[in-house]
């Protein structure tokens, strides 16, 4: 409680340059693996070892802590287009209270994206451009079609924030990304459910341990910002350089 | 004995004390060059305190918190699924239910086999017994607080499962910045990962609330938290007080200075974000169904 009200720091000069401290869990995964499926990742996930060519062209992301807020605003940028395109196109393959909670989703996504960009903006860094969603390969009449794009969103969502907060020097900005993804975390459990009733937390799933869940321990996915990247790029059209992004 | 003797003294007796004061050596580094001579003995005991005392950013003390959260969660669970004929617990119900019972025993595994790992078995805290009527330090007495007919009504249970869940999420949420340290990144990572099953359990039940309806049900719960509302209604006002513990301050719509309510309207600004909780307010919500220690 006692964060919520207090101005995010100052990102400093130095943490904005700053080079990433280790590339112990490096793990550029975009030239062989950019449009592979999210469960080809999963032999990935934990793996430190795979040789593989870092994403070093397209839209900088940055570094640091802005570099992680710059992330999630990506991705923030992309659940708020797809729903609000959910809402403009599905309603007519929705049920009303089907539609009802999308309307909802779309205003928290819409809340999240612009939160960052404000938030960047004050920590005195620059907000990531605003991107260019495609979304050319979702069939918006088609219910399953839509909630099944939602749910990798929303799961792909929770492993993006679960993997990143360790990569967040900052308290506060550890603490934001928490109040994110639990409301991410409801989304996908209630998407989940709409398209299979009692999937609300799978990590059994084959979808959810290619994205790093771990049933046996009862712990929900989490990926590199390197791993997230390469699954979402294909709904993008711009090219996100996360090469600066911290490692660790 | 100069300050240094005393820092030498401490790493002999303790290799690990530079490690795990936060943020390390370089903090020691600079108390030792920058510290005011008037200021030395209240700043030591700072020190010493955040290494040996039970602070909350003792990563040790913190699992141990969380475990004891998980502990209740687990065996609240499997006293559901095991008077499921009494409290009327079937079919998908049931599945979600036993669902939700194996994560919360992975995550009583999970955390012994964590601490264990980094301080010893003997830093493991025990299991507490529980109260799930919830009436430990009431008048009513232990075994007779206001959810006595947890285990019988399902209302009462499903109300009572949400309530659990969401304090959960709200008390790894709290706790999360206190183990931003590189030393414990896995168990960040992890607790990250608990943090979000936690609300995807939530999620279901209170979706589940919502399609039963009835009385307990008060207005229209959604899967997310609006305002502080809990959507709970027992009948019972030492009930309704208890329960709405759990939503004090989730009605925040100012993130980080960042005005939500700006860019959707108040109730969805709500929405967006989940609140953490602090340990203190945490123990207080289930201090009444935790009769040891």
């Amino acid at each position: 409680m006692s964060e919520q009200n207090h101005l995010l720091p100052e990102i400093t000069p130095a943490a904005k340059g700053a080079p990433a401290h280790s590339r112990r869990h490096f793990l550029g995964l975009a030239g062989a693996l950019a449009g592979a499926g999210i469960i080809g990742l999963s032999s990935c996930s934990k793996d430190d070892n795979n040789p593989v060519t870092p994403v070093n062209t397209g839209i900088d992301l940055g570094s640091g802590d802005v570099g992680i807020l710059n992330y999630a605003y990506a991705l923030e940028q992309l659940e708020s287009a797809f729903y609000k395109e959910v809402v403009a196109k599905s309603a007519s393959v929705l049920q009303a209270n089907e539609l009802a909670f999308m309307k909802d989703i779309a205003a928290h996504e819409l809340a999240h994206a612009k939160f960052f960009k404000a938030a960047i903006a004050a920590a005195g860094a620059t907000p990531l451009q605003d991107l260019t969603p495609d979304f050319s390969s979702i069939t918006f009449t088609d219910r399953t079609a839509v909630l099944n794009v939602a749910k990798t969103f929303e799961d792909l969502g929770i492993a993006a924030y679960n993997g990143a907060g360790k990569l967040l020097k900052t308290a506060a900005y550890l603490t934001i990304a928490g109040k994110i993804v639990s409301v991410e975390a409801r989304h996908a459990a209630l998407i989940r459910d709409l398209i299979s009733p009692g999937s609300f937390a799978d990590l059994a799933s084959a979808d959810l341990m290619g994205l790093g869940s771990d049933n046996a321990n009862g712990l929900d996915g989490a990926l590199s910002p390197d791993q997230v990247l390469s699954a979402a790029g294909k709904y993008i059209k711009e090219r996100l350089n996360a090469s600066n992004l911290p490692k660790s | 004995m100069n300050l240094q003797n005393i820092f030498n003294h401490i790493e002999s007796e303790d290799p690990e004390f530079y490690e795990r004061t936060s943020p390390r050596r370089l903090a020691i580094r600079t108390f030792m060059k920058g510290a005011a001579l008037t200021a030395l003995p209240v700043a030591l005991g700072g020190l010493l305190k955040k290494a040996y005392g039970q602070t909350s950013t003792d990563p040790i003390a913190i699992l141990n918190f969380a475990l004891t959260l998980e502990y209740l969660e687990a065996e609240f669970y499997q006293k559901a699924v095991g008077n499921a004929s009494a409290v009327g617990l079937t079919g998908a119900a049931l599945g979600a239910y036993t669902t939700i019972r194996d994560h919360e025993a992975a995550h009583v595994k999970f955390l012994t086999a964590t601490i264990t790992k980094l301080a010893g078995a003997s830093q493991v805290a025990p299991k507490p017994n529980f109260d799930f009527s919830g009436g430990v330090g009431s008048a009513s007495g232990t075994g007779n607080g206001p959810f006595k007919t947890v285990f019988t009504n399902y209302d009462v249970l499903l109300a009572v499962s949400q309530t659990f869940e969401d304090t959960g999420v709200r008390a790894y949420k709290g706790q999360a910045a206190n183990i931003m340290d590189d030393k414990y990144n896995d168990v960040l990572q992890a607790a990250l990962q608990i943090h979000s099953v936690e609300a995807r359990h939530a999620a279901h039940i209170r979706y589940m609330r919502a399609n039963r309806g009835g009385s307990v049900v008060d207005g229209n719960p959604k899967p997310w938290i609006t305002q502080d509302k809990s959507n709970i209604q027992t009948g019972n006002n030492d009930a309704n007080a208890a329960i709405q513990r759990t939503y004090a301050g989730e009605n925040a719509t100012n993130q980080a200075g960042v005005d939500i309510a700006s860019f959707v309207s108040a109730d969805l600004a709500t929405e967006s974000f989940d609140e953490p909780l602090d340990k203190d307010a945490v123990l207080a919500i289930v201090k009444p169904f935790i009769i040891t220690p």
